[in-house]
């Protein structure tokens, strides 16, 4: 267990939450953090709706370039490809990007192929005699898509989109890595600002954003199961 | 004495109650169906005797042993007790020869010659002589059942259940199973078989027990029970399986 | 391009990649472990260590490694629980593959059905016959596609040890556009070094995943 001196380090180190506005500073981290997520997050339904369909397209070539995409952006650890997208782009190209676009470049590009395999999947799992019902009824292939299709697959694609979200959050920690301002960053300022008064401090903050990001990503995988298990019962 | 014997069998899942007050008995060598509507208990009364399901109160015996609600040797027990699913329930990562043995081998510790050539004599008995070695998804719904039911065999069981085994099946591949449970109970052995089909039924049982609502409503001959039922239920259950108008 | 560079170099993305494999490899087994015990744990709804096995999984998959790192390493010193950098990557990658493999465990053994289960204690085989016999040699057949995404996921994560002072691939790579502006060979070099690296595990886990999909041994 742990020893009476490390329980007083603790208790110590959380105090530097009450000086200044150490709390609110990293609070406002996370914020940049989560800014960061949500735009790459509601660019890649967008985008990752449209690739997924562009995936189902019966054109062999078409097919082929989403796959290699697809794979391309599997493989590569998202790490790499911020490498790529932040020192890579302005070396070759010229074009100089903040670490804040070159994050949500690449977490978009990501997600875009991600979500794309969860809205493929989703509506290739539509059973054929689903196309052949709505037709026997007469209705048009917009119809069959508008009142058969989509309901199915939307009612797959939410809670698997969810768990994506999550990941998504996750990744972004790694803007830290190309000089972004967030919450890790902040975090090392306040160490770094308080290793004369508090030194132990680093026990606190890594704690708190640990937490931090656990209850942001807790709360859409919670809303995900939730989800899950209502449609399960339904 | 009766070599399974059901005394007052009470079973509820929650505040459902599904077998109220259930008590008939078993001779060596009967055979018995169990008749009744969807939904009746009857699949549960089964799984009870198999210790599959555990009972709020009641007994089972058999061969004047308790075997209900035992928590130990339930697997023990099950070795005297052999049953046959409505979904074809072979393991599908073993072949046909596996799948018999496994019971007898790993359960019973039995010597594998011995095992292997009473699999081989049950499955020429069942028209599936060359069968051996396929894997269950190479086989027909009926082939998987007949199997099935070998596989029970293999244990020697002292009684065998049937739950709806046909129920699963295409119709034409209905009277292969038919047929093997026909020719055991002709063997002389003791069998409960829950089933829909009533012109098997008739032909297969010494005695019917008709359930409705987790209850014994009548127990008589198959004769008597399906050219006279003695209750009103009885009555309306056998009208679904007729027609009494046809259409000019 | 500069060639003479990349000849120069590629020996320490060599030595690199096999750090990353090693530390990798370490780390699949814990997890592999760890996730095969939390979800047999799971799966038997074990009393008390279900529900502690929960609140890890959902701590560890809603949190991420580089966070984990941060504190296994900045951190836990203040307590006196000095880790070197290979430590704090095998303990950092085994907790958040563990939930992973659970994961991928559990589900595996919940898509064997009841009946085969039932049909098992049937034929009189005790409960860890059932699971021996009956519910593993299927979950396991099961659980391989998922296994290899895993393997592909952990390898991939891997990228972010560099912060604790490791001297993987993205540190040479970090290294040689710092110390020398080389920033072309060096991501390209860091590219292909993972290509090579992960290309492999994605052709097994695409095969497991079809013949998984096509030549199961399919109940019905």
């Amino acid at each position: 267990m742990l020893s009476s001196e490390a329980i007083e380090a603790i208790s110590k180190a959380f105090s530097v939450f009450f000086m200044g506005k150490n709390f609110i500073r990293l609070v406002m981290g996370l914020l940049v953090t989560i800014q960061i997520a949500a735009i790459s997050v509601l660019l890649s339904l967008f985008f990752g709706t449209l690739f997924g369909m562009l995936m189902t397209v019966k054109n062999r070539y078409i097919k082929a370039l989403c796959k290699i995409y697809l794979e391309f952006m599997r493989i590569m650890p998202q790490l790499v490809l911020l490498f790529m997208a932040y020192y890579g782009l302005t070396r070759t190209f010229g074009i100089s990007l903040s670490g804040e676009a070159a994050s949500v470049l690449v977490f978009t590009m990501w997600g875009t192929a991600e979500m794309g395999d969860l809205v493929r999947g989703a509506l290739q799992s539509v059973p054929a005699h689903q196309y052949d019902s709505g037709m026997a009824i007469g209705l048009t292939d917009k119809q069959i898509f508008r009142y058969i299709i989509l309901p199915q697959t939307l009612r797959r694609l939410v809670p698997l989109s969810m768990n994506l979200v999550t990941r998504m959050i996750k990744t972004t920690s790694l803007v830290v890595f190309v000089g972004v301002i967030e919450v890790v960053k902040i975090g090392q300022q306040i160490i770094e600002g308080n290793r004369l008064t508090v030194p132990t401090c680093s026990i606190a903050v890594y704690a708190v954003i640990f937490f931090m990001y656990f209850f942001v990503c807790w709360i859409f995988s919670l809303m995900a199961s939730i989800i899950e298990k209502r449609q399960k019962e339904a | 004495m009766a070599l399974l014997e059901i005394s007052h069998l009470k079973k509820s899942f929650d505040k459902n109650e599904v077998l109220k007050d259930v008590s008939f008995s078993v001779n060596k060598g009967e055979v018995v169906v169990i008749l009744g509507p969807s939904g009746c208990g009857k699949s549960t009364l089964l799984r009870c005797i198999n210790g599959l399901e555990t009972v709020q109160d009641g007994k089972i015996i058999l061969d004047g042993e308790v075997i209900s609600n035992r928590t130990k040797d339930m697997h023990l027990i099950r070795q005297k007790v052999g049953m046959v699913f409505q979904s074809y329930d072979l393991f599908p990562h073993m072949n046909v020869l596996d799948n018999i043995l496994l019971g007898p081998m790993k359960a019973q510790h039995r010597d594998k010659q011995e095992v292997v050539r009473e699999a081989e004599e049950w499955l020429a008995r069942v028209g599936l002589p060359d069968k051996k070695l396929s894997y269950p998804r190479q086989l027909s719904g009926g082939q998987k059942q007949r199997v099935a039911i070998v596989r029970a065999l293999c244990m020697n069981p002292e009684v065998m259940l049937f739950d709806e085994v046909t129920a699963a099946l295409d119709p034409e591949m209905v009277r292969e199973v038919l047929d093997v449970m026909m020719n055991l109970a002709n063997d002389g052995m003791t069998m409960l078989i829950v089933t829909h089909q009533m012109d098997f039924a008739r032909a297969i049982a010494d005695r019917i027990i008709f359930m409705d609502e987790g209850s014994i409503v009548e127990e008589t001959e198959p004769g008597q029970f399906f050219s006279n039922p003695k209750s009103e239920r009885g009555k309306k259950f056998l009208e679904n399986f007729t027609f009494r108008v046809y259409r000019k | 391009m500069d060639f003479e560079f990349i000849k120069q170099v590629i020996p320490l993305y060599i030595e690199a990649a096999g750090l990353t494999l090693r530390i990798a490899l370490v780390g699949i087994l814990f997890s592999f472990a760890v996730g095969l015990f939390c979800a047999l744990i799971r799966y038997y709804k074990v009393p008390l260590l279900s529900p502690i096995t929960g609140f890890y999984i959902e701590l560890s998959r809603n949190t991420p490694l580089l966070i984990q790192l941060f504190f296994l390493y900045f951190a836990l010193p203040n307590l006196g629980i000095k880790l070197s950098s290979f430590q704090c990557c095998i303990i950092g990658l085994t907790f958040l593959g563990g939930s992973y493999m659970e994961e991928t465990f559990r589900s595996a053994l919940e898509t064997v059905s009841k009946v085969q289960i039932e049909s098992g204690q049937c034929i009189g085989l005790s409960g860890l016959q059932v699971m021996r016999y009956v519910v593993l040699p299927q979950a396991v057949s099961v659980s391989i596609p998922g296994f290899c995404a895993n393997v592909m996921f952990l390898i991939k994560e891997t990228s972010v040890f560099s912060i604790v002072a490791v001297a993987d691939l993205m540190y040479v790579a970090k290294d040689l556009i710092g110390l020398y502006y080389k920033t072309d060979e060096a991501l390209w070099l860091l590219a292909i070094s993972y290509f090579i690296l992960l290309l492999p595990v994605s052709a097994i886990s695409g095969y497991a995943e079809r013949r998984l999909r096509y030549a199961q041994f399919g109940s019905n």
